[in-house]
């Protein structure tokens, strides 16, 4: 029987994994509301800001300047690709746009392995931040965990009051809205572009340094997480960074709850073998079958406008 | 990949002079992507073998799969029908070896599995022409298993990504371990956050935790323990503790006891030599991928000396004797063509910033594996 406490640790587990989820999506989503561009590299920068957080945090021990690093060298490496790459992009189809993308994401990953190697590099968590904490009802959760829950929440209230109350928040929904409009009324429509693709960049940067403290910093490690991000936009309606937001809990809440409580479901009616290569299976597909029916139910995604 | 390969062709042509090559070897594996670093140490082992050996005539042509079937698939059909290679070893995945090897064979093409061990190659579906130089996937489990029992571990909690060498290995490590499973985890290959298991983990009760995780899934499992706290005491197979990966994990990794057949501190000749070799040429120490390539090409250059692989049964037979110095001390090959060895337990240890592995024991010796039965040649 599950305890109490296992069943605690494991939202709080769906949680973490879910605010990080957003911090990938928010990005892909603005790109991909604003400029109409199906960006597959997002999983590149966020794996270059890992590297850039390892490789600052080597140097300096600090692991503060290795975050801003991370973020410094995506949102750099975000502009320096918009206005290169990207820019030529805006106005062809969804298919160009995979293709650039995808042989974006060949160029990081050679590049990296060029300059860093083939071998996964070190990068911990502050020995202020580590080790478990004792939470109320004697749940033992890794502090690091819980900042992490903490800073996303953060910045998802922060993305949010700029969506909603700045002037640029302004601007970035009537780009989404009406491109042509927003252009005729005077407003610089490719330096926002460029802006809007460096926020992105800088968020999935900070997100790969943050979850690469406690996961493997190496070579590919955005392509898994860029797929979720995908179901996780898809789910929120693309372009809603309240949806992104609610999009990725409810994936990090279903893939974390699912791969526990199915195989322990299943046990219920038969037997344990199989009740677990069974839900093992169902889990994995578990996030996919949320993202059809809520597709079936609201076909542009949970806050999605346009049809 | 292709410039990649034109290099190391270039570089093979360069070295063998005007002279054409006699011997044609096809390796795919993984050279790019999470896995790489296993592929790219076996790939440099069975270089330097090759180099050591002084002969011209043999040309590598090396491909990467990128960790994925359909594509290791599609290098292994190129490989015999265009490049017509005279044999094929390097792929380090199981999935991958289930995909290519039982195909190659079939075209009685000679192939030497420098990693991979899947049980279905080992008992009813092996093959004359198939070789494991490194173990049977349950071999480094089972002697694990045998080390938890003389540790007095006695209810065990075991975890393993959910493919063939996966099942494999809690297989293993559940023929040899006599305690009971507090907990048994299949996770998902590639996975890269474990707290749903570690909080598993924690609340089961028990007194240790096997598990078999390799490449990155094993920095990710390891940093992501040690951080929560948990603090049950941790056995593995080499595979979370190579060379490499150990730099990754850091101080997490200290203290914990690993099996593996080969350890950079095996007292014997061949060893020390390839250690010594390996880190002058590569600037790197070797994991225990790089000693199994290594081997993996001695044991091809023992063979080649004897005979040509076009004469089918007088070339098996030169692998059966297995005449080449293993950087393992002794090694021979058991009636299904996969070794028996002795399996050690080693412990990380920092040697000034290096984390290594030192032996601390024999757990098996002389150990084959338990599919031989089945296997009818």
């Amino acid at each position: 029987m599950m305890s109490f406490v296992l069943l605690a640790e494991q939202v709080l587990n769906g949680l973490q994994f879910g605010v990080m989820l957003f911090l990938m999506a928010a990005g892909l989503t603005l790109i991909f509301g604003v400029m109409g561009l199906i960006n597959l590299a997002h999983g590149s920068l966020y794996m270059l800001g890992a590297f850039a957080a390892a490789a600052v945090a080597a140097a300096t021990g600090s692991f503060l300047l290795a975050l801003l690093a991370a973020l410094a060298a995506a949102a750099v490496a975000g502009v320096v690709v918009e206005v290169a790459i990207i820019r030529r992009l805006y106005d062809r189809d969804h298919l160009d746009q995979v293709l650039a993308t995808f042989a974006l994401i060949l160029i990081f990953s050679e590049g990296t392995r060029w300059a860093f190697g083939s071998f996964p590099l070190y990068l911990d968590i502050p020995s202020t931040l580590s080790g478990p904490v004792r939470l109320p009802g004697g749940i033992d959760y890794p502090l690091y965990r819980l900042v992490l829950i903490g800073a996303g929440l953060l910045i998802a209230l922060g993305l949010d009051l700029m969506i909603t109350r700045t002037r640029i928040g302004i601007r970035i929904r009537a780009g989404e809205n009406d491109r042509e409009m927003t252009a005729a009324l005077g407003i610089d429509i490719s330096r926002l572009y460029t802006l809007i693709f460096a926020l992105g960049a800088a968020l999935a940067g900070l997100a790969g340094a943050l979850v690469g403290a406690i996961q493997s910093v190496q070579v590919g490690m955005g392509e898994p997480v860029l797929i979720l991000a995908f179901v996780v936009i898809v789910i929120g309606g693309i372009g809603s960074i309240r949806g992104a937001f609610l999009g990725a809990l409810l994936v990090g809440l279903t893939d974390t709850l699912g791969g526990v409580f199915l195989p322990e479901a299943l046990k219920l009616v038969t037997d344990p073998a199989s009740a677990k290569a069974v839900g093992a299976s169902l889990a994995s597909m578990a996030i996919y079958i949320l993202m059809g029916a809520i597709l079936i139910w609201r076909p542009t995604g949970l806050f999605g406008g346009r049809a | 990949m292709k410039l990649g390969r034109f290099l190391m062709t270039a570089a093979f042509a360069a070295l063998a002079g005007a002279a054409s090559a006699e011997v044609k070897v096809g390796m795919i594996t993984t050279l790019s992507g999470g896995g790489a670093g296993l592929g790219i140490d076996v790939r440099d082992g069975f270089m330097l073998a090759i180099q050591q050996s002084g002969r011209s005539d043999i040309e590598l042509v090396v491909e990467d799969d990128q960790q994925k079937p359909e594509i290791a698939v599609q290098l292994a059909d190129k490989m015999v029908q265009s490049d017509k290679v005279d044999l094929m070893t390097g792929i380090i995945w199981s999935n991958l070896a289930m995909a290519v090897v039982p195909s190659v064979t079939a075209q009685e093409m000679f192939y030497l599995s420098p990693n991979a061990g899947p049980s279905a190659l080992a008992g009813a579906g092996c093959s004359k022409f198939y070789f494991n130089v490194a173990w049977q996937n349950d071999a480094l489990h089972e002697a694990a298993g045998a080390y938890a029992n003389g540790a007095g571990y006695a209810n065990a909690f075991i975890l393993a990504p959910n493919y063939p060498a996966g099942k494999d290995a809690l297989t293993g490590f559940k023929r040899t371990f006599t305690g009971k499973l507090a907990g048994e985890i299949y996770t998902e290959l590639g996975q890269t956050d474990y707290a749903a298991e570690i909080a598993q983990i924690r609340a089961s009760g028990a007194d240790s935790v096997y598990f078999f995780l390799p490449g990155g899934m094993g920095i990710s499992f390891l940093k992501q323990y040690a951080d929560s706290g948990v603090g049950l005491p941790l056995v593995g197979p080499a595979f979370s503790f190579d060379q490499n990966i150990l730099q990754a994990v850091g101080d997490a990794a200290v203290g914990v006891v690993n099996t593996s057949q080969w350890s950079k501190d095996l007292d014997n000749e061949a060893n020390k030599a390839f250690v010594a070799s390996f880190q002058e040429a590569y600037g790197r120490l070797p994991s225990l991928y790089a000693s199994q390539g290594f081997d993996t090409a001695n044991l091809m250059l023992s063979a080649l000396a004897k005979a040509e692989p076009s004469d089918k049964a007088a070339f098996q037979a030169a692998l059966e004797a297995a005449d080449f110095a293993s950087t393992r001390g002794k090694f021979a090959f058991g009636p299904n063509h996969h070794p028996v060895q002795d399996v050690y337990a080693r412990k990380v240890v920092k040697e000034g910033d290096i984390y290594t592995n030192e032996t601390i024991g024999t757990v098996l010796t002389d150990h084959g594996d338990s599919y031989a039965a089945e296997c009818k040649m």
